[in-house]
């Protein structure tokens, strides 16, 4: 059904669905390696300019590789990186969140100074701080951006959870004899999905954004993996004789964290009820 | 205990987690940082006197006593990159990076407000989309992205603006705060305080992109939730003109949430000076810190992220303390 009121949802889902199938069918779609080097046609710009080839849509790097493959399999990077990290921290923050909010006394104590100590720390810098000592690798970046998103979880799922936990369907549920876990994650849970959700949504979307801003810094995965980070890194070099190489790969960035934000806002704007009120 | 007192005692055991954190990354990280830091070439009687004089051949306890005091006392040592004092070179940097952010700050504060208060009072109409559009734009383009892209508009291609650099060679500044954009008024030197501000215009702009978009969205809900409140309607209710109403009783009440939000991006903005300095090979602290891990000056980069924050979190401490007294219905 589609509606007005969907439209963000529609649109940034649409966004999100064809950068999954990019990064999935990736080998179908690019139409070279994407570290395949031809001297003999480096820096060549995009297909529509003066000395352009049919070769390449969006012509290539100082190597002579294919703009259009790297940027495809670039989407795998962030993709991966993002949905790892959304998952991860997701299922540390609200674990942690919900045992502090509905356990409290000592479990909200210890949870409270440790996630206050993460919120002192600003995200991007714990991601550099942890970079810097571990060193590049998919692994490290993963943990390095889920040590700095877990906290938003717990944060807003710990504050969920102290007000559900003082609901009559978790009173009853207690009352027929439903053990503390069990009413945890069986009743408390599954109320937070909405906030989960939106702040997953957002975050997928800052995930990217880090993600390229640890690659452009030499800081996130090997060099030799295309990422769209890594690729304007090294195009920045030849901004005023080859400025698509740093075109193409930015707009890529946008274009997903813009889907992104765009289903992120269109999913606020449902579970949000004072939001909805303001439009 | 007032609060003032409450909250530094609070923030004590914060602090010393921030720092034990750091000084933990350091000695997970794999591999020797000397044996990195000194090369292939260097002899392991060069390793073992770098490694005692750095005290790393001592217990982990005593190391990060050591690490402490010295933070305490603001006495890092020398920075084996760079062979100055590390106390040094961040007091060189730190205006440029505080010149920065504040100057990202005003361009957000210029573009923001507006906006989200006009977007909110047209509610709904295709200026408030146009806006809010705008805002979400804003908020999805990475930063360094839109930094290379004025770089090669304004820089190469129009020739406007200077690309890199705080200033232009050549020109001298007699420094008495650090900060060129104060230094050069002082001083009276205006053609230094045309280039210095020439060569803040893109990476504050840079710098502040997001904020602004994050600003305008706040401002517009923020004016949103008080012009539904008892009081506006009992101002509009007791004749009032729209002016009026906006100016003194919509704005006013709006400002409270729009500062406070302000103020605790000043710390993020200090952060995000990092890859904006990078872009424009702009002599901050942020470019030092991806100068030092390049160079793998471990010390170097364990003092600045400490700063970092520290900075962060000592800002966010004030703008909550100041929210308090702007706000007396706030209690902590």
């Amino acid at each position: 059904m589609f509606s007005m009121r969907y439209l963000k949802i529609w649109v940034g889902g649409a966004i999100l669905l064809l950068l999954c199938i990019c990064g999935v069918a990736a080998p179908l779609l690019a139409p070279r390696d994407p570290q395949a080097q031809t001297l003999e046609d480096r820096l060549r710009p995009p297909r529509w300019s003066e000395n352009g080839v049919p070769a390449y849509l969006l012509g290539t790097d100082n190597l002579g590789r294919d703009m259009l493959s790297r940027i495809i399999y670039g989407s795998r990077i962030s993709l991966m990186v993002g949905a790892a990290t959304v998952i991860f921290a997701g299922l540390v923050g609200c674990t942690l969140g919900a045992m502090a909010g509905y356990f409290g006394h000592a479990a909200d104590e210890i949870v409270s100074k440790v996630s206050e100590i993460f919120l002192a720390f600003p995200f991007l810098l714990i991601a550099i701080a942890i970079m810097a000592f571990l060193g590049q690798g998919v692994g490290n970046l993963i943990m390095a951006l889920m040590l700095s998103r877990w906290v938003q979880y717990c944060r807003v799922v710990r504050g969920e959870v102290l007000s559900i936990r003082e609901r009559d369907f978790v009173t009853a549920a207690k009352a027929l004899g439903g053990k503390d876990w069990y009413v945890l994650f069986r009743h408390v849970l599954p109320n937070t999905l909405a906030s989960v959700t939106v702040i997953a949504t957002f975050s997928m979307a800052i995930v990217i954004i880090t993600e390229a801003s640890l690659s452009f810094l030499g800081l996130g995965v090997p060099v030799h993996i295309p990422t769209w980070g890594s690729m304007l890194s090294e195009g920045r070099s030849y901004i005023n004789r080859a400025p698509w190489l740093t075109i193409f790969p930015g707009l890529a960035i946008f274009i997903t964290v813009f889907g992104i934000n765009l289903l992120g806002d269109g999913l606020r704007d449902i579970f949000d009820p004072k939001l909805r009120r303001q439009r | 205990m007032n609060t003032l007192s409450r909250r530094i005692i609070g923030a004590i055991p914060v602090l010393l987690g921030i720092s034990f954190l750091i000084f933990l990354l350091m000695h997970i990280a794999p591999g020797d940082p000397v044996s990195l830091l000194l090369g292939d070439d260097a002899t392991p009687v060069d390793i073992e006197r770098t490694r005692h004089e750095w005290g790393l051949d001592q217990p982990l306890i005593v190391q990060y006593w050591s690490f402490i005091t010295h933070a305490v006392t603001g006495d890092f040592g020398k920075s084996l990159k760079f062979n100055e004092s590390v106390t040094k070179l961040i007091a060189e940097r730190l205006p440029a990076t505080l010149e920065l952010a504040f100057a990202a700050l005003c361009v957000a504060i210029v573009i923001a407000i507006p906006l989200g208060v006009y977007s909110a009072i047209r509610h709904n109409s295709l200026l408030d989309h146009a806006g809010m559009s705008v805002a979400l734009i804003g908020v999805s383009l990475p930063n360094f992205w839109l930094g290379i892209m004025l770089i090669y508009f304004l820089g190469g291609q129009l020739n406007l603006l200077p690309v890199a650099g705080r200033i232009e060679y050549g020109i001298d500044i007699r420094s008495i705060t650090g900060l060129y954009l104060v230094d050069s008024l002082l001083t009276g030197n205006y053609e230094g305080f045309w280039s210095a501000l020439q060569h803040l215009l893109m990476p504050a702009v840079t710098l502040g992109s997001a904020l602004a978009a994050i600003v305008t969205r706040i401002s517009r809900s923020s004016v949103l939730e008080v012009m539904r409140q008892d009081y506006v309607t009992t101002a509009r209710a007791k004749g009032l003109s729209e002016r009026m109403v906006i100016w003194r009783h919509i704005l006013r009440n709006a400002l409270i949430t729009i500062v406070t939000i302000l103020g605790l991006q000043l710390g993020a903005l200090l952060n995000g000076s990092v890859i904006t300095e990078t872009v424009f090979s702009y002599p901050g602290i942020g470019d030092l810190l991806i100068q030092s891990i390049s160079a793998r000056d471990y010390k170097l980069t364990q003092v600045l992220i400490l700063m970092f924050a520290v900075i962060y979190f000592v800002v966010n401490l004030l703008v909550d303390l100041l929210y308090g007294w702007i706000d007396p219905r706030i209690k902590f």
